[in-house]
């Protein structure tokens, strides 16, 4: 038994801080990015995460020269970028084009320029590896609790929006006909995605937080049809990805090349895929037993036809 | 001008309400009234202003002129009265969302927090979808539903409120003849028994004729209002479209007929057969 928990956890797991502050803001983020996840992929706006998360990069890298803590950063850029995706009406999966791509990648380069800057006067490699990989294993000061405060607000909001939320996605004109203000309610939800995509660039990085926000998304919609416990359910995927992330990492420092560890974010992010993969394949093992069962039933002992509606 | 009097007890009421889009007049004067339990088909061509006139009825867009009563009062913002269901929904396959849960969020949509379970909510999702014959498909995902299903989903959101008025846009442009034929008969037969007021939106009025009672015509912005033998006439469509039509009637099906073209909507499909054996139109 020793054993094995020594196998799968290297010494020292349970006593280390910083694993435990991991565990903790890990566990918040990924709560509320399975959740918000969960109406964004609803609503169609799987896009919008990604360009926000991405577009992080550059406020997680002002932040770096000005010399505050990236959270920040993160916020101040989603927010804005949130506002000016309102008032040019890219958040719907139509209105994306060459313009969008074009000020994504603006900023991006925008954003290497900070990070290279950055480099090369204070010297701090690392900068560039803690705004793209993000710094769960490095959260200091008051950037934990201020994660956990703004996680509350976030999960609080998307409590009393749900239905709202639930209706306009499916259809505004319903939604604006039962008195919805539909436009506003849009405006607050891209800034709850803004919000949620700056806690998880914290924990996972620019590159992956939109894998936080729409893998747990994406496993939970194949195995729920109820919206409210999908979000429930993507939240708990992410939160049980982060923590085997978190072990993976962890031991990670006994493994090759170089015994100094891998990112946490590619642990993390690595389970998601594996955890959604497996879903994939036990749904398609479900309905290929269902049809061998369908097949194996008939009383004249001739296999029914399968029917399959498309 | 065939005009409409205000009568007593009317659900809806439009008096010379005009719109303007994009510096066109898109509505010129409509006026028309609805009464409890009356079935009534709004039929125009695309572009004639249909679903205009209905975004008006439910307060998405203020006319520049006239006034709309629902229920003999001014339009408020949020109307319980009025049930609506819009022209498209599109919903991704995978969303988790069931039909009961659609149906459900016609009852509180719009309120704000986290709802509380209820039996009695429950019961009243179940009794709707029943009345719509749509619990096959409860907890079928909506986005998964076929044509003639979403459209009986949604009936049943719109109607769980218990609306006086119900308007719909098109129904049954996306629908084989024969699942057009069965929510007309569905939504008659609600009409008549919860005295319900239909507004239904469409390009087509023959599926409509064996139920409508009454007929709001639309073209070039105006409306010709009354019962179908009143204004499917050539000499107040005529005088509507602004130039010569003919009405014509064939096997039960109307025809109408411009000088130089053919309303090709109002053409029969397979003159001769019967109306649900005739050949299903594609989407
Ligand atoms: N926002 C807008 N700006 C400018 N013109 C508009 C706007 N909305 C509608 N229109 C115009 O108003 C006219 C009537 O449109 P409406 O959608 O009411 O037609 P409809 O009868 O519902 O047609 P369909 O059968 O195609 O649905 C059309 O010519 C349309 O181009
Ligand atoms: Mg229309």
């Amino acid at each position: 038994m020793e054993g094995i928990l020594h196998a799968l956890f290297a010494p020292g797991f349970g006593h280390s801080e910083p694993v435990r502050t991991a565990v903790l803001a890990g566990a918040v983020v990924a709560l509320v990015s399975g959740a918000v996840g969960v109406i964004t992929v609803l609503r169609g706006q799987s896009f919008a995460g990604h360009a926000l998360s991405a577009l992080g990069t550059l406020g997680g890298s002002a932040a770096f020269l000005v010399g505050i803590t990236p959270l920040w950063g993160f916020v101040t850029s989603g927010f804005i970028v949130a506002g000016a995706m309102e008032l040019v009406g890219t958040q719907r999966r139509s209105g994306r084009d060459v313009a969008t791509g074009l000020v994504l990648s603006t900023a991006l380069g925008l954003s290497a320029l900070f990070l290279y800057f950055e480099t090369i006067v204070n010297s701090t490699t690392g900068v560039t590896i803690t705004i793209l990989f993000g710094s769960l294993f490095a959260l200091n000061g008051i950037t934990l609790p201020a994660m956990i405060l703004l996680g509350i607000v976030c999960l609080v909001l998307l409590a009393l929006l749900y239905r709202p939320l639930l209706l306009s996605s499916v259809s505004s004109e319903l939604a604006a006909a039962r008195g919805i203000p539909v436009r506003t309610l849009g405006v607050a939800f891209l800034m709850l995605l803004a919000l949620s995509a700056a806690l998880s660039s914290v924990t996972v990085g620019t590159i992956l937080s939109s894998a936080l926000l729409i893998g747990p998304a994406a496993t939970a919609l194949r195995l729920t049809k109820r919206p409210a416990v999908a979000m429930v359910l993507a939240g708990v995927i992410g939160m049980v990805s982060t923590w085997v992330g978190i072990v993976l990492a962890y031991d990670s420092y006994r493994w090759p090349p170089a015994g100094k560890g891998w990112p946490v974010s590619f642990c993390v992010v690595a389970v998601l895929f594996t955890v959604y993969l497996l879903t994939g394949l036990g749904s398609r093992l479900r309905t290929a037993r269902v049809r061998q069962r369908r097949a194996g039933a008939p009383v004249t002992g001739q296999p029914l036809p399968t029917v399959r509606q498309g | 001008m065939i005009g409409d009097e205000m009568r007593r007890g009317d659900v809806l009421a439009l008096e010379g309400v005009s719109v303007w889009r994009g510096g066109r007049q898109i509505l010129d004067e409509v006026g028309f009234s609805l009464a409890p339990g009356e079935f009534t088909g709004l039929i125009g061509s695309n572009g004639a202003g249909k679903t205009t006139i209905l975004r008006v009825v439910m307060g998405l867009l203020a006319p520049a002129e006239g006034t709309v009563l629902v229920n003999g009062r001014p339009l408020a913002r949020r109307n319980r009265s009025v049930g609506y269901v819009p022209q498209k929904v599109l919903i991704d396959p995978d969303a988790p969302l069931r039909a009961s849960d659609l149906v459900a969020l016609g009852l509180d949509g719009e309120k704000v927090g986290p709802r509380t379970p209820s039996r009695q909510r429950r019961q009243r999702v179940e009794e709707m979808l029943d009345a719509v014959d749509a619990t096959a498909f409860a907890d079928a995902r909506v986005g998964n539903l076929s044509g003639g299903e979403l459209q009986r989903v949604l009936i049943a959101h719109a109607l769980i409120s218990r609306p006086q008025l119900l308007l719909m846009d098109e129904p049954l442009a996306n629908l084989d003849i024969r699942s057009g034929q069965e929510i007309v008969d569905l939504l008659a037969r609600i009409a008549e028994q919860q005295r319900i007021a239909v507004l239904l939106s469409a390009h087509d009025m023959n599926p409509l004729l064996p139920v409508m009672d009454r007929v709001v015509y639309v073209a070039g912005g105006r409306v010709a209002v009354g019962t179908t033998d009143d204004v499917v006439r050539t000499e107040v469509l005529s005088k509507l479209y602004g130039h010569q039509v003919n009405v014509l009637r064939v096997d039960g099906r109307v025809l109408v007929v411009s000088g130089s073209h053919v309303s090709l909507d109002a053409i029969p499909r397979q003159s001769g057969a019967p109306a649900a054996d005739a050949s299903v139109e594609g989407r």
